[in-house]
């Protein structure tokens, strides 16, 4: 049985790591929970609460003791200093921006799980907290927005006059652009998205949003150059950036992209073309801005009255909310770890998401981990699966054959094939060539066979496999009557194969047809 | 240049097109050109072997072979369309099936034809000769009655249950070993009682291997014998010295092979296991014991679920097929989804008695092809699923596949439909399904059973909806 410690957050991060209700999650898996007193009360959750849901409430030094420690910054020198030896600590640890933390707690000698490098596959949903951040902070941006906003965002026709409704642009349909699309027109405004992905168009326009492509003519670079292509596409993303700057009452930002400085979208004379009053929400500013004039971490108003908000703890100013999500996520983490809800955490490597996220495992540093495979993740791959058959996931050893049995099958049929040919008589020889070859071409045709297509694949199969009657037609002129009207039958019924086998096939894929709706949606 | 030299440059033409045809099957957006370049194949070959057959029936005289050859071709075509165009989808198995038979009772008349021929045959190759008829007939004659024997089981005119003789697996090595004596013999000497025992053999060992596999095993059954009779196309080639035949009969018995298996491991068992109907004896040790206590909804209460989900998935079974449920399912989609509910399908590899057999009835009832997703697509999102219907479906859904070492269906992949936060199981009674194992879904606290019979339930789900 372990001891989880929830620590109090350093000043300026209101969130914490676990809520009373998450305690419960992490109880039924047969830990023992300690919260430091006082860890969230500047998001709403008192001591008490915790103490009701079963929690004890311990001193700063005995919960960053604890054997597993849940936290959400990235902790400074003289907290790493407190972790036990051997310890498990869970926050977000950015591995990729930082890795003198990673080496600092890499000397600790502990293993450090990063919330943040969960990888982005459906099984991994539940702990994805990047994803449940961005949707927080992308509402709060709106939120933000509003209050800085002298207007309404909603059109109102009054007695006294007409007001018309305000007009957002959100750069970047990703998880927090949709949900500030969403947020923004449930508040009544026109909203506007722009995304280079112009597969996320439906997406926007699910939520109220409406998209702006990117209208570039492909056509008109056909030298064939995708540089020549990503120019022009560049110079007409920054002309709609332009137009709509001129145009609308509030922008915000959420381009960025993995490992890089954020792209500079607006530029100091699009922000000069806003009107007095206008809010810009840059939320990559804390990575480099995506427009020009942002201060991380500040309010800035323009020259001519446009006000830029560079806040970068937009998740941590909605704490209750954001605390309540990262629990819960950081909870379906620990239940990853804890298969037997046993209490003993256990790290599996050959699990990827439990590969990913870890950066240091007992003092060695595993950053970065082996790229995902999503579509070679095998579908038994489930931990529940993997428990019932032991640790050596009995049923698919029994199926593999060693490599030595495997190559010897290879060489005593290419032996046999040899022989064959060696000793066979003039036409034998070439007949197995093609024979072989055949069965090559065969294999490698079939491999990549839709899932769905396996009926119509048999029915024509089956029709081509008619063309028996050819062996037939070559036997019916034989002066012997019986002959021939074995070889009529032969023929009658390879004939019914190969009519009925077509045509079946084609009355079967003439059903096959794509919804017109992509709700539901391939992967 | 003669009608030989064309018609051989005709072959090579129609092998080509055939390939493509193969290539374009694997996917949706390639299938249907796919089968105009085997319709076209087929057509460059018969006109290319009619064409040889008339040059042959002219200089030898045989005008009257000619005849029937016409009419035994209008016949077959005849036939065949007629078939095709009223078979139903969920007929498509045994109609599959039977026409394998088919093309395995044609291989025996090949066979027994090349013997009866009297082709001039060079003094050493006559050997070799002897051996393919009988080899050709062997396989002809496996393929010709196994596909029989499945197509009374699926048309359910004979028990679907594996038929058990004492020592199936030492009768069919027997066979086997039959054959080669038979063989070796009839290269010694060409006795016409000889041909007959040898097809006898074959009828008997076909029957008997089919008829030891249980109904629930057919699709890799059926796509067995998809590959058994292309390699009796393959074994007349070698008969009737025809490339065209022994590159087609390849490309359909190596196809016929992969599919069957996808199927095993999709139930992750041995090809060999199957063939020999070992599943049905483990299967009835199966404990039939209650594992607890079930719930039952109604369909009233089953629709305010339905219509309060977020997410729906519905995995068929055969019992969809049984109950022809999949148009009123097919209904029931269309409204969730205008109502904004995202509803998928998640289809298990083997669902069904052929392969692929759902993609087709739930085309035929104008499902869009990208909701119908399968097991792998599927199974990582039924966790986030407020809703999945399981109709018709047992073996395929079982949570003890997974849990349950000592299971006889343990290890096998099946979708993880308890993870969702409901399940409906639409089921005609609490029987335990093919494999004879009881399945502890359906007394899981998030299951609730659905009795009856399914196009009715759904029905009666619609119209409370």
């Amino acid at each position: 049985m372990a001891v989880i410690g929830i620590v109090r957050e350093p000043a300026g991060e209101a969130r914490v790591a676990a809520t009373p209700a998450s305690i419960a999650q992490l109880q039924k898996l047969g830990h023992d929970v300690v919260v430091e007193h006082g860890a969230g009360s500047a998001a709403s959750y008192p001591d008490d609460a915790y103490a009701a849901a079963g929690a004890t409430l311990v001193e700063r030094a005995q919960a960053w003791g604890s054997e597993i420690v849940l936290a959400i910054t990235p902790p400074d020198p003289e907290r790493i200093a407190l972790l036990a030896n051997g310890a498990t600590f869970i926050a977000l640890l950015s591995p990729a921006l930082r890795p003198d933390l990673v080496e600092s707690l890499a000397q600790r000698g502990i293993t450090a799980l990063a919330l943040d490098a969960v990888p982005r596959i459906s099984r991994a949903q539940s702990m994805d907290v990047l994803s449940s951040m961005a949707n927080i902070a992308g509402y709060r941006a709106v939120v933000e927005a509003a209050h800085e906003f002298g207007r309404f965002f909603t059109g109102q026709v009054t007695a006294a006059g007409k007001v018309p409704p305000a007009k957002v642009l959100v750069a970047g349909a990703g998880v927090a652009g949709l949900a500030a699309i969403g947020a923004a027109s449930s508040l009544g405004a026109i909203v506007r998205a722009t995304d280079p992905r112009p597969e996320v168009a439906d997406q926007v326009t699910s939520i109220g949003g409406e998209y702006l492509p990117v209208d570039v003519a492909v056509s008109t670079s056909s030298d064939g150059y995708a540089k020549a292509t990503s120019e022009a596409y560049d110079r007409r993303a920054a002309e709609i950036y332009t137009e709509q700057a001129a145009d609308v009452d509030i922008i915000i930002t959420t381009a960025l992209i993995p490992g890089r400085a954020a792209p500079r979208l607006i530029t100091a004379s699009d922000v000069a073309a806003m009107k007095p009053g206008s809010v810009i929400v840059d939320m990559a500013a804390g990575q480099g801005g995506n427009v020009e004039g942002s201060v991380a971490g500040e309010r800035t108003v323009t020259g001519n009255g446009v006000i830029i908000l560079g806040y970068t703890d937009l998740a941590s100013r909605l704490a209750a909310q954001a605390s309540q999500l990262y629990g819960t996520n950081v909870a379906n983490l620990v239940a990853l770890l804890t298969p037997g809800k046993d209490g003993a955490l256990t790290i599996d490597f050959d699990d990827v998401v439990q590969r990913s996220v870890t950066v240091v495992r007992d003092g060695e540093v595993t950053w970065p981990p082996p790229p995902v495979q999503v579509a070679a993740a095998p579908a038994t791959a489930s931990s529940a699966l993997r428990q019932a058959q032991g640790p050596e996931g009995a049923a698919p050893a029994k199926k593999s054959m060693s490599a030595g049995r495997k190559a010897l099958l290879v060489v005593l049929g290419i032996a046999a094939l040899f022989g064959v040919n060696a000793f066979a008589p003039a036409p034998l020889p070439q007949h197995f060539t093609v024979l072989t070859l055949s069965v090559v071409i065969g294999f490698s045709v079939i491999g990549k066979v839709h899932h769905a297509l396996h009926t119509p694949l048999m029915s024509v199969t089956n029709a081509i496999s008619g063309v028996i009657v050819v062996g037939a037609m070559l036997q019916i002129t034989d002066p012997d009557p019986v002959v021939q009207i074995l070889a009529a039958v032969a023929v009658l019924l390879a004939s019914i194969n190969i009519f009925g086998g077509f045509a079946v096939t084609r009355r079967m894929l003439a059903m096959f047809t794509l919804g017109t709706s992509a709700k539901g949606g391939r992967k | 240049m003669t009608v030989g030299a064309l018609s051989t440059a005709a072959y090579i033409v129609a092998a080509l097109l055939f390939i493509l045809s193969l290539a374009g099957l694997s996917r949706h957006e390639t299938a249907r050109s796919g089968v105009i370049f085997g319709i076209s194949g087929m057509a460059i070959a018969l006109v290319a072997t009619v064409s040889l057959t008339v040059a042959q029936a002219w200089s030898g005289g045989a005008v009257i072979g000619l005849v029937f050859l016409l009419v035994a071709v209008v016949i077959g075509a005849a036939i065949g369309l007629w078939r095709a165009r009223v078979v139903q989808m969920t007929g498509m198995p045994e109609l599959i099936a039977l026409l394998h038979s088919f093309v395995g009772l044609a291989a025996v008349l090949v066979g027994w034809n090349g013997h009866l021929a009297h082709a001039e045959i060079a003094p050493a190759l006559v050997g070799i000769h002897n051996a393919e008829i009988f080899i050709g007939i062997f396989i002809g004659g496996v393929t010709f009655t196994g596909s029989i024997v499945a197509y009374l089981k699926l048309s359910a005119r004979i028990s679907s249950r594996p038929l058990m003789l004492p020592g199936k697996n030492a009768l069919n090595i027997l066979a086997l070993v039959a054959f080669l004596v038979l063989t070796v013999w009839f290269v010694i000497d060409q006795r016409l009682w000889l041909l007959v025992a040898i097809t006898l053999l074959a009828f008997a060992l076909g029957w008997h291997l089919v008829a030891s596999i249980g109904g629930g095993d057919m699709p890799v059954v059926v796509s067995m014998l998809n590959s058994y009779s292309g390699w009796a196309a393959a074994a007349a080639g070698f008969l009737l010295n025809n490339d065209l035949l022994i590159v087609t009969g390849a490309l359909v018995g190596s196809s016929g092979a992969y599919l069957s298996y996808i199927m095993c491991k999709a139930m992750n068992r041995s090809f060999l296991s199957v063939i020999a109907g070992g599943f049905g004896i483990v299967a009835s040790t199966g404990s039939d014991e209650e594992q607890g206590e079930h719930r039952e909804i109604t369909a009233s209460s089953a629709a305010e679920l339905l219509t309060a989900a977020k997410s729906v998935v519905i995995t068929p079974g055969y019992g969809m097929a049984v109950a022809h449920a999949q148009y009123p399912v097919a209904d029931l989609v269309r409204r969730l989804r205008e109502r904004g509910v995202d509803v998928r399908f998640g289809i298990h590899p083997v669902a069904g008695r052929l392969p692929g057999h759902m993609n087709v009835l739930l085309a035929e009832a104008k499902v869009p092809y990208d909701i119908v997703l399968s097991m792998e697509e599927i199974n990582d999102d039924l966790a986030s699923t407020s809703v999945v219907l399981v109709i018709g479906a047992n073996d395929t859904v079982n949570p003890a596949a997974a849990e349950d070492p000592g299971s006889p269906i343990a290890g096998m992949p099946v979708l993880r439909v308890w993870e969702a936060e409901n399940v409906i199981v639409f089921k005609r009674s609490m029987a335990a399904g093919y494999a004879g194992v009881q399945n502890p879904l359906f007394f899981r606290e998030n299951a609730q059973m659905l009795f009856g019979d399914a196009k009715q339930r759904v029905e009666d789900i619609i119209a409370a909806l």
